[in-house]
């Protein structure tokens, strides 16, 4: 017979700590229940009522009180703690993932490796590589989940949110979407299946037919959205918008005062909404690209963008031209192949 | 929540005294104005997280927005809770004529205030009217298909969020104006009972009450007029 | 078992003049124009068994579709416009309303040794208003129902749901008034209208968590009114408000929506915690351990509710100090319910315990509440929800503390005070029978669904893969069991009132200001004037009892 499914595999280390946390609520679990239960079953049985004229005894006990409430507080501070530390590794990607993108729409997935091969609904990776992976909805919230690696992150339209995994064993794993989206929502799912390096490497070079790397094609589109009319690239150009050499990962100051992060976010809403935060000493002349671009051209974009020189090395993938059989392995950025961008 | 009845039939059959009547009448008014605070404290909080995020362009829609006729409803408004104030006064020293007359100047001023609001809401000038060219509408800064918002040239803008200045202008101007109409709904129950005379020294507890909300309302303008009207104004 | 509080009041038992409120005018217009808070928590009951009826219909056919793992029985727009109707409808037209608008409308002011609630009008206002928005959702279900979920997620109830959104939200937001105003008439009464001598640390327990349900009330609902408002103009005039593509932030509306919808939990459970206080009380005969401290931890609910909506979204993209803040929150609004199953459990403790059926409600609201309690802190913990979130551990978490919890608490608070209200008893056997097929019923159907979901199947899926069935098959047959369990009251209650037997007015012996008078009570509740002298559950040994009833 079949045996019996109680827990989903356990493909990242990350998914044996959230294993371990849920084992330990588990076991406490166990024991406060069992308590509370064997207490209410003794109790009943020896102080059931015996004459039917029978009262009670009242007692206090303030010192009771102070233990089941402290010790009740102080188990879950420790939970707590231990679940904050790992949400906050998990919040954020180690400086050697390789980024990859996803965009979810009603109801699919449409991902694109770091070299520029697209899938839609299953993922390839191998195992050992740390990847990040940079999500946007076209439409609805849905939510990326991926219960062998014990995560989840919502999919929101008009933002970005992103997840980090580390596969540690091959296998094909489920992926659902997790948030309700409309009519096909179960339907919205796939998996994604982890190789060893060989095998992705194959994968990657006799796989589906890959497109040109997203770097590749964001720097064909500043060169066909005009960007750099406005904003640098080579010697002799007219300054009408910053520059956007190294921008990526660096505090940016605005017209008005404050200061803020140039990360994914602030690059597509540059794109969309140029006024929105306006560079400090520049005009807003800048015009919105709202409507002339999609969401998988922004992506190019800003993968483009983020190879620009002087970015840390949050990993651009491809090391070798587009179309090669070369798996990336997340190393530092890599060459541009095309655009007069300077090389790091 | 109070009866108008004469007498000590006033007295509910619940209730002990007629002190234990008002107060509870008092404190149930006070209440449900609590829970008005936090109905209009969603709107006013979408107000801020917005008006934080575009400051620049809800400082440049808000000048779109009429401040004379604003100043002129909040200066009504104002005069209106003052007249209300009189009219307990005046039935506290037993004047019932007096009481009816503020009552009606009250009523008044509220239904001024929801004339010019309609007149912002329309033509500059032109009373509502069916076939309205409005003013906000006549300009297209109404929210929905029909929106646009010229963006002045050299400034930091864009239409959407100008958008959603107006869907909060009009939703919380909207729901302010709708409740006015109840308070005005409430003034005209109070007239024929204080046509009788019903409300005395002893007894004027639903005048208190339905000043309360009154004053509610011309609070919850207070805080509108400068959020809606005069941002970045000089 | 005579117990008095004042030396004027009659014996228990004596047929009085005055006709009980049952029997104080017939026909329409006495019940439908009723000023007597009995007779509209009686109102109330039908309405929300309703509700309650139709919410569990859909659920069955929840269940049903999901025995297979592909959706074979009805189609994935029914399937969902299902699962968003049974939560519509359970969450804001029978749960949020259940205790306190039958059993706290009835007993409130019984319990302070009041004739009425301060605005009886008001009450009766509260209940057309329940009912004009249940006529709104009605329609939108006739017409097709709504396919968003109960959680009406923007953009896709704005934007995208080709279902009736704005009906079904105007529904929902007429209700919400309905609750509004029965918090309001809680608090006012509770202030102002306690007979002399019942001073706020006399106050049975059952009152100190409606008065911390009505602050919840007052002071959420009206958030989540103006949130659907929104919505719906949002929906009819294409605003921008939560659309990110005109300006707008979908998770501002989710934030807005759950400043409500988690103290609204709060506002389904904390009149259960009261029903079970008493009922603890009464059948261990004994002043419930920690009176004062369990009053509080009522209130510190209540205002702690109110900080901790931020854990339903965890994983929108939240900063990552706001979600560390939440699931601090999170965990401290647990303590007080800790708190409050210790004293409960302690309260047994030399007590005179019997196990008349409201004790085994009682007693199997503490193991469940403890079990959905404790699977709250679970997913409160931070690493462990990027696992669980919106997956069927988050359902059977919820079902643990909302039906293992407040709905058991309910059929407690209804057997218990059933004499009371109708002045029949109902028969014991199969009140035993019902308890028992609920408690096991309901665990079967959702102890499966806490592996469900660690093992990843996700919320709202009408298909889902096969190595999921066997869970899903054991939920179906536990929910048939549950189903059973929660008709046969409706039998033997109905049966009661023909042909039950005549209740006295304290059928359980035991000590509270509504077994002072008649059952069922006339229509201004006590024929005496009501002076209170003792203090709450003060259960006297024999020999002091007689000394002070000379």
């Amino acid at each position: 017979m079949r045996s019996l499914p109680f827990f989903p595999e356990e493909a990242t280390a990350t998914a044996r700590e959230v294993d371990a946390m849920f084992g330990v609520w588990l076991a406490i679990s166990l024991f406060f229940t069992l308590l509370i239960a064997v207490l209410i079953v003794v109790f009943m049985v020896r102080y059931r009522r015996r004459r039917p004229d029978d009262v009670g005894t009242p007692h206090e006990a303030w010192w009771l009180e102070v233990i089941w409430s402290a010790v009740p507080l102080f188990i879950m501070l420790g939970m707590f703690a231990w679940g904050a530390r790992l949400f906050f590794v998990q919040h954020k990607a180690p400086p050697d993932a390789v980024q990859y993108w996803a965009t979810g729409k009603q109801w699919m997935w449409k991902f694109e490796h770091p070299n520029g091969n697209r899938e839609i609904n299953h993922l390839h990776v191998p195992t050992g590589q740390t990847v990040k992976l940079t999500m946007t909805s076209e439409d609805v919230i849905h939510a990326f989940g991926v219960p062998a690696f014990r995560l989840k992150q919502d999919v929101n339209p008009g933002a970005y949110t992103s997840v980090w995994f580390r596969p540690t064993r091959v296998g094909t794993y489920h992926l659902f979407c997790d948030q309700y989206c409309g009519a096909e929502h179960s339907r919205m799912v796939g998996s994604i299946v982890v190789m060893t390096p060989e095998d992705y490497a194959a994968w990657l070079a006799g796989g589906p037919a890959g497109g040109q790397a997203p770097v590749a094609v964001g720097a064909q589109l500043f060169q066909s959205l005009a960007c750099y009319t406005c904003h640098e690239m080579g010697p002799g150009w007219m300054a009408r918008g910053p520059s956007l050499q190294g921008v990526y990962g660096h505090q940016v100051p605005l017209e008005g005062g404050g200061m803020v992060l140039a990360d994914d976010a602030y690059l597509r809403e540059s794109i969309l909404l140029p006024a929105a935060k306006v560079v400090k000493g520049w005009q807003p002349i800048m015009p919105t690209y709202q409507g002339q671009i999609n969401e998988e051209q922004l992506i190019d974009l800003i993968s483009y963008l983020k190879s620009l020189g002087g970015a840390p090395a949050m990993g651009t993938g491809a090391v070798n031209p587009p179309g090669s059989s070369s798996p990336s392995s997340g190393g530092p950025a890599g060459s541009m192949p095309s655009a007069s961008g300077p090389t790091k | 929540m109070h009866s108008v009845t004469g007498g000590h039939a006033r007295l509910q059959h619940h209730f002990d005294d007629l002190d234990q009547q008002r107060e509870a009448s008092t404190f149930g008014m006070w209440v449900f104005l609590c829970t008005e605070i936090l109905f209009f404290g969603g709107l006013f909080t979408a107000y801020v997280i917005y008006r934080q995020r575009f400051h620049g362009v809800f400082a440049q829609a808000s000048h779109e927005l009429n401040v004379t006729l604003g100043a002129t409803n909040t200066a009504v408004l104002i005069c209106s809770s003052l007249t209300m104030a009189l009219s307990i006064w005046a039935a506290q020293i037993g004047k019932r004529k007096l009481t009816v007359l503020f009552l009606l100047i009250t009523m008044a001023l509220g239904l001024t205030f929801l004339g010019i609001k309609t007149v912002e809401y329309s033509e500059k000038g032109v009373p509502f009217g069916i076939d309205a060219l409005t003013h906000l509408t006549k300009h297209h800064l109404v929210p929905g298909p029909s929106f646009h918002y010229p963006c002045p040239p050299g400034e930091p803008c864009h239409p959407e969020q100008a958008e959603v200045f107006f869907s909060l202008y009009f939703c919380m101007t909207g729901l302010h104006a709708l409740h006015m109409v109840v308070g005005v709904g409430l003034l005209s129950y109070l007239l024929v009972p204080s046509w009788r005379g019903r409300f005395t020294a002893e007894w004027h507890n639903p005048l208190e009450c339905i000043g309360l909300y009154w004053h509610f309302v011309d609070i919850v303008w207070i805080f509108l007029f400068p959020l809606l009207y005069l941002i970045g104004a000089h | 078992m005579n117990s008095t509080n004042t030396p004027t009041a009659p014996p228990s038992g004596v047929a009085l003049d005055r006709p009980s409120y049952l029997h104080d005018g017939y026909g329409w217009k006495s019940w439908l124009l009723t000023k007597d808070h009995k007779r509209i928590a009686i109102l109330y009951l039908i309405s929300i068994t309703a509700f309650f009826a139709l919410g569990g219909i859909f659920a069955m056919l929840i269940r049903l579709e999901l025995l297979t793992p592909e959706g074979d029985l009805v189609q994935a727009a029914t399937y969902n416009r299902l699962f968003t109707m049974h939560g519509v409808i359970m969450v804001f037209f029978f749960l949020v309303p259940s205790i306190p608008a039958t059993l706290g409308n009835f007993f409130v002011p019984l319990m302070i040794g009041a004739k009425d609630l301060a605005f009886p009008r008001i009450n009766l206002l509260s209940w057309y208003i329940y009912v004009l928005g249940g006529c709104f959702t009605l329609w939108a279900l006739i017409h097709g129902g709504v396919d968003t979920g109960w959680t009406f997620y923007t953009p896709f109830s704005t934007h995208y749901s080709n279902g009736y959104v704005v009906s079904t939200a105007i529904g929902v937001f007429i209700a919400g008034f309905s609750s509004i105003l029965t918090g309001l008439n809680f608090i006012v009464t509770i202030h102002r209208m306690r007979a002399p001598g019942m001073t706020w640390f006399r106050l049975p327990l059952f009152i100190w968590s409606h008065y911390a349900t009505s602050l919840i009330m007052i002071l959420g609902t009206p958030v989540i009114a103006v949130t659907l408002m929104m919505v719906a103009v949002e929906r009819t005039l294409n605003l921008g408000l939560f659309d990110p593509r005109l300006g707008g932030d979908p998770i501002l509306f989710q934030h807005l929506f759950w400043f409500y919808s988690h103290p609204a939990v709060y506002i389904m459970v904390l009149p259960g915690m009261g029903v079970i206080s008493e009922l603890i009380a009464a059948f261990s005969r004994k002043r419930v351990f920690g009176y004062s401290v369990v009053a509080f931890s009522s209130m510190g609910i209540a205002v702690l509710g109110f900080l901790v909506w931020g854990h339903h979204l965890f994983l929108t993209g939240e900063s990552v100090y706001a979600a560390t803040v939440f699931s601090l929150l999170s965990m401290l609004v647990a303590v007080p319910s800790a708190i409050k199953v210790f004293n409960w459990t302690a309260t047994l403790y030399e007590g005179s315990v019997s196990y008349e059926t409201p004790m085994l409600y009682a007693l199997g609201f503490i193991g469940l509440f403890t079990i959905g309690g404790l699977t709250g802190v679970m997913i409160a913990t931070l690493g462990i929800d990027l696992h669980l979130h919106d997956t069927y551990f988050i359902i059977a978490h919820f079902h643990y503390v909302m039906v293992g919890g407040t709905i058991m608490a309910f059929m407690g608070g209804l057997h218990y005070w059933w004499p009371k209200m109708t002045g029949k008893l109902y028969p014991v056997f199969a009140s035993r029978l019902s308890a028992l097929l609920i408690f096991v019923g309901f665990n079967l159907t959702f102890f499966p669904q806490f592996i469900l979901g660690y093992l990843g199947m996700p919320r709202r899926y009408w298909e889902y893969p096969p190595e999921f069935q066997v869970w899903n098959v054991l939920s179906t047959a536990g929910a048939s069991v549950l189903g059973v369990g929660y008709v046969l009251p409706l039998c033997y209650f109905l049966y009661s009132l023909f042909y039950g037997k005549q209740a006295g007015a304290n059928p359980w012996g035991v000590k509270g200001l509504e077994w002072e008078t008649t059952s069922p009570p006339p229509t201004y509740n006590f024929d005496y004037p009501v002076v209170v002298t003792e203090e709450a559950y003060d259960y006297a040994p024999a020999a002091r009892r007689e000394a002070h009833i000379a």
